[in-house]
């Protein structure tokens, strides 16, 4: 069984969401051993004895609760239903990289679909947990 | 920014809300007849809970306010705004406001639905009249308390204030005295001079975020009732096929499996599909069981029907006069004999798929002859009545609960999931909580439809367009077009070339189609501010200052106001640097405008086409013309951005394909939407005019398409004619 459905369905920890089931969406991330994993096609047995840290205590990691803050403070959400797998994606690798180039953004955040399309709103928002400006570099059209 | 703290509506307190109909206007404008039957205010309130001043306010004696939320909310705000409505002329501050979700009830709530950008248009003096009126009986019961005229009191940040005297009283201490007045004539009561909004106008974040991400159970997937099984169903790979025999028995067997059985369907789309239904204790083994499933379908006739054929009759067809007449001004026929330049360009787009991120699903209990249902949909009532008529039940019977949506886009003014689900229950004799998995959302749409167009155009010798013409091969039957494959006409520029034919001719189709965001327009934009900027081009002409040309005089031609385009036209030239910036070698810039859902936007987009053909979108400018007040700016800058990334990622990736009458795509591999390495900044700029406030959900993404094909046409020659963009195109 994957590791989604024992979340969702045996542990009633609802906040991490099926999209797809296929890793192609990101809406199922969650941090296995701090690493941003796809609980959709994550094998329960394949868990062992890692650490998994979902949504629901995200918040507890100082990188998680920057990141929370500065997605609250920045309004990011629309409907919402992507953005728990989002804020994984991003405290992880603002917990290996505190300081990423838009590049880098671009590369951990590209398996993460937004169908409301908030993605100026997450940029902005990791850079503000990050303490960097919020300013999109990518943006030369001044 | 303060926030609003919210709370979980239950059926209980329905009882208690007293009464009020907001009446609606139909079509441009608010009808400003309200009535409050005599039930409001018919006992006062136990002292313990609160009072109710009417259909959407309660206070506590603490001076709790709770505001009633009453329209679905799929992402677009709509919890958080129109509550800012009514706090801002009750006088409260947010803060202390608590908001409820409403249930379906359209007797108490008038129209409840998320649909067509409307929210704004028709609630926006509406709801502030229901603040108003609330807070007016507030004052009354503080003068009445003080023995001095109602016109010595003032209020603020839920206070009431007698000037001579200064003394105060708070709402709460107020509110049980107040619910027992006269509720005021809503027409009348005063509202309050835009310039001193202190909620309206001031950015509020979305008032359930921060519990979306404490993981809370917020989404229709969420939702957990006691004794609840969970259900998969299977339709049949061809639309409006039907299940003739399945192995059941097999099924049963598997692990999780309660029970499996054949569910017959209605003939109609929007009704109860048929379909096999696999009912258990875990979703996850019911669609793992399904794997094993196999059934006979009788295909029906749509298994012949592919995309390809469609192609080929669509170029049959536009050969041929079109079958409907839309516009017939002038003379064409002559007008491009006598024109110095002609053009003709054929245009296509796919069928698409509203790809929420939640998959259709949806909670029911049937019993006793009743049903409670758990739905995320943008429109419930209509769901009520496909309920009610399938199961032969009355609409009274039928309770909706509206879940938090994961997603809408048109995709949930469609309810086929709540019937099933409803249907499900009853057969299953137990609540069910239905959900589709990935390839079933993708493969059973209401899809936006294809589309072909056939233009002709014809230029006097300064470039004037004199002659225009488009047969668009749409699809529909005996002369009614399919859901949202139809054109008005209205569309630009019918009125505005003297010549000029619009025509349509239907194929038969029999795949449902429907609604998504920014219906009609979504397509239309893209083929009609493509052609037109081809001909700005072969006139030798600027582009955007041939648009405005076209426009001319300001004036009101039907509902549109040629001087409010012009005016976000050169708004955006001016914020984009339009005619002033000299792209580099494989980059340029495009324009297009569109006017749809009453608002006005103009949009220009920066893009590059590098090696191998590869795309990328360097930036889009909006300039965006929705009336006189931002009610929510966080939450309208949002919306704006979003729907124009929407508009690129379908024309970058997205295609539905049908062949012998079943979709070829089945997940996010092959049905592409936009990530985050494609995703360009998105510059909006409001034009503030004097016009009521219009919606936001849907505007600002027709015109971004055709926007990004003509910066791709100013980048390289070539001119994109067919969706989704090919980058063989440019290799």
């Amino acid at each position: 069984m994957p590791l989604l459905w024992v979340l969702r369905d045996l542990l009633d920890m609802k906040g991490t969401k099926f999209g797809c089931g296929k890793s192609f969406c990101g809406a199922c991330t969650v941090h296995l051993n701090g690493a941003a994993t796809r609980s959709c096609v994550t094998p329960v047995s394949s868990v062992g004895s890692s650490s998994i840290t979902t949504i629901e205590a995200i918040a507890g990691t100082p990188t998680g609760r920057a990141v929370r803050d500065a997605w609250l403070a920045l309004d990011v959400m629309q409907c919402g239903y992507c953005q728990a797998g989002q804020v994984m994606s991003a405290s992880a690798l603002l917990a290996k990289n505190p300081k990423p180039s838009d590049t880098d953004i671009d590369k951990a955040m590209s398996g993460n679909i937004c169908r409301c399309a908030t993605y100026t709103r997450i940029r902005a928002a990791i850079k503000q947990a990050a303490g960097m400006p919020s300013a999109d570099s990518r943006d030369t059209f001044v | 920014m303060m926030r609003a703290k919210d709370k979980v509506a239950s059926a209980g307190d329905e009882s208690r809300r007293a009464f009020l109909r907001a009446g609606v206007a139909v079509g441009g404008g608010l009808l400003l007849d309200f009535s409050l039957p005599g039930v409001l205010n018919a006992r006062a309130n136990a002292p313990s809970s609160p009072s109710t001043l009417n259909a959407f306010v309660q206070i506590a004696n603490d001076g709790a306010v709770t505001i009633i939320s009453k329209n679905p909310e799929i992402g677009q705000g709509i919890k958080t705004m129109l509550p800012m409505l009514i706090a801002e002329e009750l006088d409260v501050d947010w803060a202390d406001v608590h908001i409820e979700q409403a249930l379906s009830d359209p007797a108490k709530y008038g129209a409840q639905f998320a649909g067509g950008s409307r929210a704004t248009p028709l609630n926006w003096e509406a709801l502030r009249r229901v603040g108003a009126a609330g807070r007016q009986m507030l004052v009354s019961a503080a003068a009445q308390t003080w023995s001095v005229p109602a016109a010595e009191c003032e209020t603020a940040s839920g206070k009431v204030v007698h000037v001579p005297t200064k003394r105060s009283l708070s709402y709460g201490r107020l509110a049980s005295k107040a619910a027992t007045l006269p509720a005021p004539d809503l027409a009348q009561v005063p509202l309050k001079d835009p310039k001193n909004f202190k909620i309206i106008g001031k950015p509020h974040p979305g008032i359930d975020s921060p519990r979306v991400l404490a993981g809370e159970p917020l989404f229709g997937i969420d939702v957990a009732v006691p004794g609840m099984l969970h259900a998969v169903f299977v339709k049949s790979p061809v639309f409006g096929g039907t299940a003739v025999k399945a192995n059941l028995d097999v099924i049963k067997a598997q692990p999780g499996v309660r029970d499996a059985f054949i569910v017959v369907g209605g003939p109609v789309f929007n009704g109860l599909a048929s379909g096999v239904a696999i009912v258990g204790t875990n979703w996850w083994q019911l669609d793992q069981a399904r794997e094993l499933l196999e059934v006979t379908w009788d295909e029906g006739a749509t298994a012949s029907q592919s995309t390809e054929g469609f192609a080929s009759q669509a170029a049959t067809l536009s050969s041929q006069a079109p079958a409907i007449k839309v516009v017939s001004d002038g003379d064409v026929v002559s007008a491009l004999g006598s024109s110095v330049r002609t053009l003709q360009a054929a245009y296509s787009y796919p069928f698409i798929s509203h790809a929420t991120l939640e998959p259709q699903n949806c909670t029911a209990h049937f019993h006793d002859g009743k049903v409670e249902i758990w739905a995320p949909t943008q429109n419930p009532d209509p769901g009520r009545k496909i309920v009610a008529k399938t199961l032969g039940l009355n609409d009274a019977d039928i309770t909706i609960h509206m879940i938090r949506c994961g997603g809408g886009f048109g995709r949930r003014l469609m309810n086929d999931y709540m019937v099933e689900a409803a249907w499900i229950s009853k057969q299953a004799g137990a609540p069910v909580k239905l959900l589709w998995n990935r390839q079933d959302d993708m493969q059973h749409d209401f899809y936006r439809p294809a589309g072909f167009h056939f233009f002709k155009a014809g230029l006097d010798a300064g470039g004037k367009l004199q002659a225009f013409s488009d047969h668009f091969v749409s699809f529909g039957e005996n002369g009614k077009a399919a859901p949202s494959a139809d054109m008005s006409a209205n569309e630009f520029p019918a009125k505005f070339v003297p010549h000029l034919e619009l025509g349509i001719s239907l194929m038969p189709l029999g795949v449902p189609t429907g609604p998504l965001r920014a219906p009609g327009s979504n397509a239309l934009a893209y083929v009609f501010q493509s052609f037109i900027d081809e001909i700005a081009h072969a006139a030798g002409q600027d582009p955007l200052q041939y648009r405005i040309d076209l426009l001319g005089e300001r004036r009101q031609v039907g509902a549109f106001d040629t001087g409010r385009m012009i005016d976000v036209l050169a708004l955006v030239r001016e914020k984009s640097g339009w005619g002033k910036r000299t792209p580099p070698k494989g980059s340029g810039m495009g324009v297009a405008f569109y006017y749809s859902h009453l608002g006005y936007f103009a949009e220009v987009v920066h893009a590059t086409v590098g090696a191998g053909g590869k795309i990328t979108v360097d930036k889009v400018w909006v300039a965006a013309g929705v009336g006189s007040q931002i009610i929510n700016p966080t939450g309208a800058e949002n919306q704006v951005q979003g729907a124009a990334l929407d508009g690129i990622s379908e024309a970058l990736g997205q295609t539905i394909t049908l062949n012998k009458g079943r979709v070829a795509q089945s997940n996010f591999n092959d049905f592409l939407l936009l990530r985050m390495n494609q995703a360009p900044p998105v510059e909006v700029h409001f034009l503030k005019t004097e016009h009521p406030p219009t919606g936001l959900g849907e505007p600002a993404l027709p015109p971004v398409i055709p926007a990004l094909c003509n910066a791709l046409f100013a980048a390289t020659g070539v001119r994109i004619r067919s969706l989704p963009i090919d980058p063989k195109l440019f290799a």
